[in-house]
C-alpha cells in the first residue's frame, strides 16, 4: 500500500480528533477503527441491549464472539470473559468509540487533578504522581473541544473550576424536576449547584438540532444526533479534507518497525479478514486504555523484545477508572418526570479539601432509569420477587432519585493489562488479561462520597437513604485510563509530555492511556483536548521535519 | 437383516423422524417442551404475579426467555431443562403434582424451598423474569408495554418534545 504520513488506530474520542487535526494540517491520514459506522437506527431504543445495560449484549461493539478477555479475580482465579461481562471493562468499538453511545457529561479536570501527588502525597502502595503537564497548558485545547465538539451548560456557579478563558458555546438545557428539587436542597446546605457541561446541543448548533429529551440517552446513539460525539463532528471534517481516509472493520495486529526500532508502520485484518501492512512516517496510538497497551505489547521485535515502549515495564500498569459511588433516595412524591437526558445538576464541591481524603468526586444526579435498573435499586428489605416487589416497583419507580459520581482513584502499579499467553481472539491475536485491585483510599474516599451524596438527597426531602458502595476489584470500564503514563522520567512513564512513545519517537500514544491520574470527573473531554494538545505537538515536530524518515 | 424387517425398522425411523418433525412444527416453543413451558410460565408468574396489572407470565415472559435461550442465553439451557424438571421433581414430592398444577400458595412454598436450595438456578428465572416484564417489547416480554404502562411511563414514548418546555421557569 502507498505510504502515508499518519496511521491513526482507533476512531474514538483521541483518534477522531487526532485525524482531524492532521488531516486539516495537510497530513495525509488513514484511520483504523475495528468497528463500523453506527447509528441510532441500527439499534434503536432497547432497554436490555445499549451500551450502558448489556444484559443481551453491546449495542456498539465489540460482539460476544471472538473479542474475549481474560481477568484475573481478587483470588487469583483466571475467568475468560465476554465484551458484554462486566468484568471485559468495555468501552465501546465502533466509530466514535464511547463517544457515538456516551451520556456525554464533557468535563474539564481540575488544577489540582494534574498536580496530585504534590497535593497529597502518595499512600502507601500507590503510584500517584503529578502530571509533566498542567492544566494552563491544556487549557486552549479544553476550549477547543468545547466548541469544535459542541458543549452545552453553565459551570459559572461553579467557584472550584479552574479559570476559562471563554463560556461554553451553548446554553444549559432547561432544568427536569430532580434538577428543580436538588437546586434548592444543594444551596440550603451551603454548596454550589451548576449545570453539567455536556456535549449534547441545547440549540441548534454544528449544523444540527438540539435534543428532544428523551429518557434513552447514555448507552444509546441519538436518534436526532443531537448528541456531539467525534462521529458527527470531527471524523466527518477530517474526511471532507480529502486527506484523510477511514477504513472500518480493521484491526491492527502490531505496530511494524524498521531495522532502527522506529515504526515503519502497521500489520492490520482488514474487514475481509486479509492481513494488510500500511506503511507510514509515525503511528498514532487511540485505542482506548485497554487495547492500546495489548496492541503496544503484542507489537515484539528484536529492539522491543517486550513490546513498543516497554523497556521498563510500565506499559499497562496503573490502569484505573473511576470508582461510582454514591446513594439512593426514596420520596414520597413524584422526583422523575421522565425528561431525558436526566442528569443535569452537579456539584464540585467535594472534589477536593476534603480532610484526610486525597481527591474526591463530582457529585451529579443520575444519568438514567429505565425499569429494569429500578428493579434491583428498590429499598434494602423489599422482596426479592413476588406481589411484594411489584407493589415496590410502582411505589418507588418515579419516587427515587440516585446521586452519585466518579471518585477519582489511587492508580497501582499491580492493576495492570498484560497479554494473555494463551487466548486469542478471532484474528489469532493474544488477548488483553486483566488483574490487580483498588488501592484502599480510593474505596475510603469512596465511602465518604456516598455519605455526601445522603446528605444532599435528605435534603432534598429523601425520607429514606441506602448507600451504592464502592466495590474492589481492577477498575477500568469506559473511563478505563492510565496504562501509557505520561511523565519526564522513560524509567516510571512510557510517554513524553507531547504523548510520544519516550524511546520511539513515532508513535504516539493518544487516549486515556497517558492520563496519570483521572481526575474525580467523567474523562472524555480531557481525551479530546489531549488530543488537540497533542496534534498541535505533533504538527510542529512534523513541519520541523523531526518525524520524516 | 431380511427385507421385513428391514422395511419395519424403515417405517419405525420415519415415523420418528415425522413425530419430531411434529414436535418441532406443533409444539409452542423453539427450545422448551410443553411441560417445561407450563412450569416455567407458573414460575414466572411467582415472580412477578398478576394483581391489577398482568403477571410475567401474560406479560410473555416464556417467550422472552425461550427466544433468548436459542440466541445470547444459549449457555444457560442446560441449567433450565435441569432446573425445571428438579422443581417438578419437588413439587410431586412435596404436594404430589407438578408444579404447574398445585394452587398459588402451594407454588409459592415451592419457590421459597428453590429459592434456598437451588439459589443459582432461581437466580437466574428471577433475573430473567424481570427483564422480560420490565424489558422493550420487542424481545417477547413485557407485552403490549405492560409495566411502562404499569409504571406510568409514556407508551409509545413521547417524542419531539420541545426543548423550550420549561423555559421561563428555570429556578435561579
Amino acid at each position: 500500500m502507498k505510504k502515508v504520513n499518519a496511521v491513526v488506530i482507533g476512531a474514538g474520542a483521541g483518534g477522531g480528533v487526532v485525524a482531524k487535526e492532521l488531516s486539516t494540517g495537510g497530513l495525509s491520514v488513514v484511520l483504523l477503527e475495528r468497528g463500523q459506522w453506527q447509528s441510532a437506527n441500527d439499534d434503536r431504543k432497547d432497554d436490555l441491549r445499549n451500551q450502558r445495560t448489556t444484559i443481551l449484549g453491546n449495542a456498539f461493539g465489540p460482539n460476544d464472539e471472538g473479542n474475549p478477555r481474560v481477568v484475573v479475580d481478587l483470588a487469583g482465579s483466571e475467568h475468560v470473559v465476554a465484551p458484554s461481562e462486566g468484568w471485559y471493562s468495555n468501552n465501546a468499538a465502533c466509530v466514535g468509540g464511547g463517544t457515538l453511545s456516551w451520556g456525554a457529561q464533557a468535563w474539564r479536570f481540575m488544577r489540582q487533578d494534574f498536580r496530585m501527588r504534590s497535593t497529597y502525597g502518595a499512600p502507601e502502595g500507590s503510584t500517584l504522581e503529578d502530571w509533566p503537564i498542567g492544566y494552563d497548558d491544556l487549557e486552549p485545547f479544553y476550549e477547543k473541544a468545547e466548541w469544535e465538539i459542541g458543549v452545552s451548560g453553565n459551570d459559572d456557579g461553579n467557584p472550584f473550576k479552574a479559570p476559562r478563558r471563554r463560556p461554553l458555546p451553548m446554553p444549559a438545557l432547561p432544568p427536569n424536576r430532580e434538577y428543580e428539587i436538588l437546586l434548592p436542597a444543594a444551596k440550603r446546605l451551603g454548596l454550589h449547584p451548576f449545570d453539567i457541561p455536556m456535549a449534547r446541543n441545547s440549540v441548534p448548533y454544528n449544523g444540527r438540532g438540539p435534543c428532544m429529551r428523551c429518557r434513552w440517552c447514555v448507552g444509546f446513539a441519538c436518534e436526532v444526533d443531537a448528541k456531539n460525539g467525534t462521529q458527527n463532528t470531527v471524523i466527518p471534517t477530517a474526511l471532507a479534507t480529502g486527506n484523510c481516509e477511514l477504513r472500518t472493520g480493521c484491526m491492527t495486529k502490531e505496530i511494524l518497525v524498521d531495522d532502527r526500532g522506529r515504526a515503519s508502520g502497521v500489520a492490520y485484518f482488514d474487514s475481509n479478514g486479509h492481513l494488510q501492512t500500511q506503511p507510514a512516517e509515525f503511528v498514532v496510538v487511540s485505542c482506548a486504555a485497554i487495547e492500546s497497551a495489548r496492541l503496544l505489547l503484542n507489537s515484539q521485535s528484536r529492539l522491543h523484545p517486550r513490546g513498543l515502549g516497554n523497556r521498563y515495564d510500565n506499559v499497562g500498569r496503573n490502569l484505573q477508572g473511576h470508582t461510582y459511588t454514591g446513594a439512593v433516595g426514596a420520596f414520597d412524591f413524584e422526583v422523575y418526570d421522565d425528561v431525558g437526558p436526566g442528569a443535569g445538576i452537579a456539584i464540585s464541591d467535594f472534589n477536593h479539601g476534603n480532610p484526610g481524603l486525597r481527591g474526591g468526586a463530582m457529585l451529579a444526579n443520575e444519568f438514567i432509569r429505565l425499569p429494569i435498573h429500578v428493579t434491583g435499586m428498590l429499598p434494602p428489605g423489599t422482596p426479592r420477587w413476588g406481589a411484594g416487589h411489584k407493589e415496590a416497583m410502582r411505589q418507588y419507580y418515579k419516587r427515587t432519585m440516585v446521586i452519585m459520581g466518579p471518585t477519582q482513584e489511587m492508580p497501582m502499579a499491580e492493576s495492570r493489562v498484560e497479554v494473555d499467553p494463551k487466548v486469542r481472539d478471532r484474528w489469532g491475536i493474544p488477548v488483553a488479561r486483566l488483574s490487580g485491585d483498588r488501592h484502599p483510599h480510593t474505596l475510603e474516599i469512596g465511602r465518604a462520597m456516598c455519605d455526601k451524596a445522603a446528605m444532599w438527597l435528605k435534603e432534598a426531602g429523601a425520607v429514606r437513604t441506602w448507600l451504592m458502595l464502592p466495590g474492589r476489584g481492577v477498575s477500568g470500564g469506559q473511563h478505563q485510563a492510565g496504562t501509557c503514563r505520561m511523565g519526564d522520567n522513560p524509567k516510571s512513564s512510557v510517554v513524553n509530555q507531547h504523548c510520544q512513545i519516550h524511546d520511539v519517537d513515532n508513535v504516539f500514544v493518544v487516549d486515556g492511556s497517558v492520563h496519570v491520574n483521572n481526575g474525580g470527573f467523567n474523562p472524555a473531554l480531557t481525551i479530546m483536548a489531549i488530543g488537540y494538545y497533542a496534534s498541535a505537538g505533533i504538527l510542529q515536530m512534523w513541519r520541523g521535519t523531526g518525524l520524516r524518515s | 437383516m431380511d427385507r421385513r424387517r428391514f422395511l419395519q425398522t424403515g417405517a419405525a425411523a420415519a415415523a420418528a423422524l415425522s413425530a419430531m418433525s411434529c414436535r418441532r412444527s406443533q409444539g409452542r416453543w423453539r427450545f422448551f417442551t410443553d411441560t417445561e413451558g407450563r412450569t416455567l410460565a407458573a414460575l414466572c408468574d411467582q415472580i412477578v404475579p398478576p394483581d391489577d396489572y398482568p403477571g410475567a407470565a401474560q406479560a410473555g415472559a416464556v417467550e422472552f426467555i425461550d427466544r433468548q435461550l436459542m440466541r445470547h442465553y444459549r449457555k444457560h439451557r442446560a441449567a433450565y431443562r435441569r432446573g425445571l424438571a428438579e422443581t417438578d421433581q419437588i413439587s410431586i414430592a412435596t404436594f404430589g403434582h407438578a408444579f404447574a398444577s398445585l394452587t398459588f400458595p402451594q407454588q409459592t412454598e415451592i419457590v421459597h424451598v428453590l429459592e434456598g436450595q437451588r439459589r443459582p438456578f432461581f437466580d437466574l428465572v428471577l433475573s430473567h423474569t424481570m427483564q422480560s416484564f420490565y424489558g422493550s417489547p420487542r424481545h417477547g416480554g413485557n407485552r403490549d408495554a405492560v409495566s411502562w404502562r404499569m409504571l406510568g411511563v409514556p407508551e409509545p414514548p413521547v417524542r419531539g418534545r420541545s426543548q423550550f418546555d420549561g423555559a421561563g421557569k428555570r429556578p435561579s
